[in-house]
C-alpha cells in the first residue's frame, strides 16, 4: 500500500494551520463564486490565480482547488432556491430541486444535493488516490507520439461526446489552437501572427480568455434575461439534515450510477455538465418513480449532483498524470502549475511528491470542510442573491477587469477581456461550446510540440501515430470518440432494422 | 447579410418579434471564423508551413489548424444557409440588445477611463453610474457602495497583497 503511506504523507502536508486556513478561504470564496452569476469555477480561479504567485505552490493549489470544490457546491444553492443554475453543471439539479423547494422541502433538497455532491466527490477522490499513480507510472513510457495521441483523444471526445454540433465544437477548438500559436514560436524563434505589433508578442493568455468568455459573456447574457431573482427561503436545521440522511441510503444505486458516469466523463473530458444530464436521464429511466421526475423527486437531485461533483473531481486525474485537464477549471489549475514552475505530467508524481499528495489529501479534507460549511451557511448565500443585480453586475465586471489586469499588468489585456466577452456572448447564444476553446488555448503549445517532436522522429510520416500497439490503440479510440454519434446511430439502426434518414448528420 | 427581421416575420405564437435573426448572426460568426482561418493559413505560409532541414517549420502545425477551422466554418455556413432548423428564430430582440449594450458600452467607457484616472476612481464611477441607471437607487445607497468597494480593493491589492493596479492623479495625490 504505497499509495496509503503517500497519502498519509500528503495529509501531513495539508494539515498545517496555514493550509487549513487557505482551504477554508478557498471553500468560502468558491461557494460565493458558485452563487454569483457571471463568476464560476473557471474564471473565479483565473482571477485569483495572480494573487497566488507569491504563495508556495502547495498552498496555492490547495486554495484554488478548494475554490473549485466550493463552486461545485455553490451551484446547487442557486439551482434549488432560485431556479437559476449558478453553474452549467447544476442545470439538471433545477429540474427536481426547485420543485422540491417550492413544495417547502428546500432544506431536504439542499441537504440531498450537498450530501450527494460530497459522496460523488469522495468516491472520485478515492479513485484518484489509487488510479492516478498507476496512470502516471504507465504514462512514463509515453513518448511524443503517445502524448499527442492522448491529446487527440481529448479533443476528439469533445467532438463526439459534446452536446454542440460537431462543426461548432471543431471551430471553437481550432480557434483556441490558433490563438495559442500567436506570438513567439519558442522552437524556431519565429514570430507568428503578430502582424508587427509588440503587444501580441506574448500571445494570448488563456486566463484573459477565460475571464472574458465566462465572466463578461455571462454578465451580458444574464442582463439579457432581465434579472429578477425570486427565491425560496430556506433554513437547514440539524433535524432536517438527519431526516434526509436517513432516507438517502435507499438511493445508493442512483448515487453509484451517477458517480460512475461522473468519473468516466471527468477523465475523458466530457465534463461535469453532460455528466449531470446523462446521470439524470439514466436515473429517470431506471427509477421506479421515473415518471414523477421533474415534480420534486429527491432522486432527481441525487443523480445530477453526484455525477457533476464526481466529474469535476476526476477531471483532475488526467490533469495531474498526463498534463491534460478534463474541464475548463482544471485547465486553469494546470495553467497555474506551469506558472508556479511545475511541469504537469507523469514526472510530477516522482519529482513533486509533497505537492501531488498534499493536493490529493486536501481533496478529502476540502470536501469534508465544504460539506460542513455549505450545510451551515446556506441562508447567507441565499441572502447574497437577494442583493439586486444592478449592484452585483458592476462589481463583478470590476473584479473581472482587475483579474485580467493582474495577469500581466497590462491594460491591453483588459481590452482583450471585453473582446472575449463579446465572443463568449455570441458563442454561448449560438451553442458553440467554450470548454474546447479554452482547453485548446491551454494545451495548444503542448499539443504542437508533441506533434512536432513526433514528426521529427518519423521525418514527417504521419504513420507514426499507428506505428505501435499503444499509440495505435489510443488513436483508434480517438477516432471512435470522434465518430461516436455516427457509431451509435449506426448501431441503433442495425438494432431497429428500419431507417429514418432525416436526422442523420453529415460527417466529414 | 445582417438583416433585420421586421413585422413580416411572426413567431409561432403570433407575436411579432423585432430583432436580428439567428440565421444572420450564425452566418456572420461563421464567416468571421472562416476569415480567421484564412489569416492563420496565410500567416503560416508566410513563416513556412513545410519542412526545413532541421524539422518542421514554424507554420507547420498552425497551417493545418487554419485549414480545419476553414472547413468547420464552411460547414456551419452551409448549415446556416440551407439546412439547420435551429436558426429560424430571433437571435436577440432590439429591446434585449439595448439592455446588453447598456452594460457593454459603459464597461468599454470604464476600461478606457482606467487609462486616465486609474482603476479605483473609474470603478467607483462605474459602479455608481450602473446603480443609478439600472437600479434607480437613491444617492444615499449609491455613494456608500461605490466608494466602499474601490477602497476595499485598494487595501486588498495595494496594501496587503502588494499588487499594483493602474492608478491615476488621485492616488498620486495621496502618495501612491
Amino acid at each position: 500500500m504505497e499509495e496509503f503511506s503517500n497519502l498519509m504523507q500528503g495529509f501531513s502536508v495539508a494539515l498545517t494551520y496555514q493550509n487549513l486556513l487557505f482551504m477554508l478561504v478557498g471553500i468560502l470564496l468558491g461557494v460565493l463564486i458558485g452563487v454569483l452569476p457571471g463568476l464560476g469555477g473557471a474564471n473565479g480561479v483565473a482571477i485569483l490565480l495572480p494573487l497566488t504567485f507569491t504563495m508556495s505552490p502547495t498552498s496555492a493549489i490547495i486554495m484554488l482547488s478548494c475554490i473549485y470544490w466550493g463552486a461545485l457546491f455553490g451551484g446547487a444553492i442557486t439551482s434549488i432556491l432560485f431556479n437559476i443554475p449558478g453553474e452549467p453543471w447544476s442545470v439538471a439539479t433545477t429540474f427536481d430541486g426547485h420543485p422540491m423547494a417550492k413544495a417547502g422541502r428546500a432544506g431536504e433538497a439542499l441537504t440531498a444535493a450537498f450530501t450527494s455532491s460530497f459522496v460523488g466527490a469522495l468516491i472520485a477522490v478515492i479513485m484518484i488516490t489509487f488510479l492516478a499513480p498507476l496512470v502516471a507510472k504507465f504514462s512514463l513510457k509515453f513518448g511524443p507520439p503517445e502524448f499527442f495521441a492522448v491529446q487527440l483523444l481529448t479533443f476528439c471526445s469533445f467532438v463526439g461526446l459534446g452536446k454542440g454540433h460537431p462543426a461548432k465544437t471543431i471551430a471553437a477548438m481550432m480557434l483556441g489552437f490558433a490563438l495559442a500559436s500567436v506570438g513567439l514560436d519558442t522552437v524556431t524563434g519565429t514570430l507568428r501572427m503578430t502582424f508587427g505589433t509588440g503587444e501580441l508578442l506574448r500571445g494570448f493568455n488563456f486566463l484573459i480568455a477565460v475571464i472574458g468568455l465566462f465572466g463578461i459573456g455571462e454578465i451580458l447574457l444574464t442582463m439579457e434575461e432581465g434579472l429578477a431573482f425570486k427565491g425560496v427561503h430556506a433554513r437547514i436545521n440539524p433535524s432536517v439534515v438527519w431526516q434526509t440522511w436517513k432516507q438517502l441510503p435507499k438511493y445508493w444505486m442512483t448515487a453509484l450510477r451517477g458517480t460512475l458516469i461522473g468519473c468516466w466523463m471527468g477523465i475523458t473530458p466530457g465534463g461535469a455538465t453532460p455528466a449531470s444530464f446523462m446521470s439524470y436521464g439514466i436515473a429517470k429511466r431506471f427509477s421506479k418513480n421515473g415518471e414523477k421526475f421533474g415534480t420534486g423527486e429527491i432522486e432527481g437531485v441525487i443523480a445530477p449532483e453526484t455525477a457533476a461533483h464526481a466529474a469535476g473531481t476526476s477531471a483532475l486525474l488526467p490533469m495531474l498524470t498526463l498534463g491534460i485537464p478534463g474541464s475548463p477549471t482544471a485547465a486553469v489549475l494546470l495553467g497555474g502549475l506551469l506558472i508556479w514552475g511545475l511541469q504537469p505530467g507523469p514526472l510530477l508524481f516522482v519529482e513533486q511528491k509533497d505537492f501531488v499528495w498534499g493536493l490529493i489529501a486536501s481533496m478529502y479534507l476540502g470536501n469534508i470542510v465544504g460539506l460542513i460549511i455549505v450545510l451551515t451557511t446556506v441562508p447567507w448565500w441565499a441572502a447574497i442573491l437577494r442583493v439586486p443585480f444592478s449592484i452585483i453586475a458592476p462589481i463583478i465586471i470590476v473584479i473581472c477587469a482587475i483579474g485580467a489586469y493582474t495577469v500581466n499588468n497590462a491594460m491591453l489585456d483588459v481590452v482583450l477581456m471585453l473582446v472575449f466577452g463579446i465572443v463568449g456572448y455570441l458563442f454561448k447564444k449560438l451553442d458553440y461550446p467554450l470548454a474546447p476553446l479554452v482547453l485548446a488555448l491551454v494545451l495548444g503549445d503542448m499539443a504542437e510540440s508533441s506533434f512536432r517532436q513526433s514528426m521529427l522522429m518519423s521525418r514527417g510520416e504521419v504513420s507514426i501515430f499507428w506505428s505501435n500497439g499503444l499509440v495505435g490503440s489510443i488513436c483508434g479510440l480517438a477516432m471512435l470518440m470522434l465518430f461516436w454519434p455516427v457509431v451509435t446511430k449506426l448501431l441503433a439502426r442495425l438494432r431497429r432494422g428500419n431507417n429514418d434518414l432525416d436526422d442523420a448528420r453529415p460527417v466529414e | 447579410m445582417i438583416a433585420s427581421v421586421n413585422d413580416n416575420n411572426h413567431s409561432d405564437d403570433g407575436k411579432p418579434h423585432h430583432g436580428v435573426s439567428t440565421r444572420a448572426v450564425e452566418f456572420a460568426v461563421a464567416v468571421f471564423t472562416f476569415i480567421l482561418g484564412i489569416v492563420v493559413i496565410v500567416d503560416s505560409r508566410r513563416v513556412g508551413a513545410g519542412w526545413a532541414e532541421d524539422g518542421p517549420q514554424a507554420g507547420y502545425f498552425p497551417y493545418y489548424i487554419g485549414i480545419i477551422l476553414c472547413i468547420a466554418s464552411v460547414w456551419t455556413i452551409w448549415r446556416a444557409l440551407f439546412s439547420a432548423k435551429d436558426v429560424a428564430g430571433v437571435f436577440v430582440s432590439h429591446k434585449k440588445f439595448r439592455l446588453v449594450l447598456s452594460v457593454f458600452i459603459p464597461s468599454m467607457i470604464y476600461v478606457v477611463a482606467t487609462y486616465f484616472i486609474g482603476i479605483y476612481v473609474a470603478s467607483a464611477l462605474f459602479i455608481g453610474a450602473f446603480m443609478y441607471w439600472h437600479g434607480r437607487f437613491a444617492w444615499t445607497r449609491i455613494i456608500p457602495i461605490s466608494v466602499i468597494v474601490p477602497v476595499v480593493m485598494f487595501l486588498l491589492f495595494e496594501v496587503w497583497f502588494l499588487v499594483p493596479l493602474p492608478k491615476g492623479p488621485l492616488e498620486t495625490l495621496i502618495g501612491y
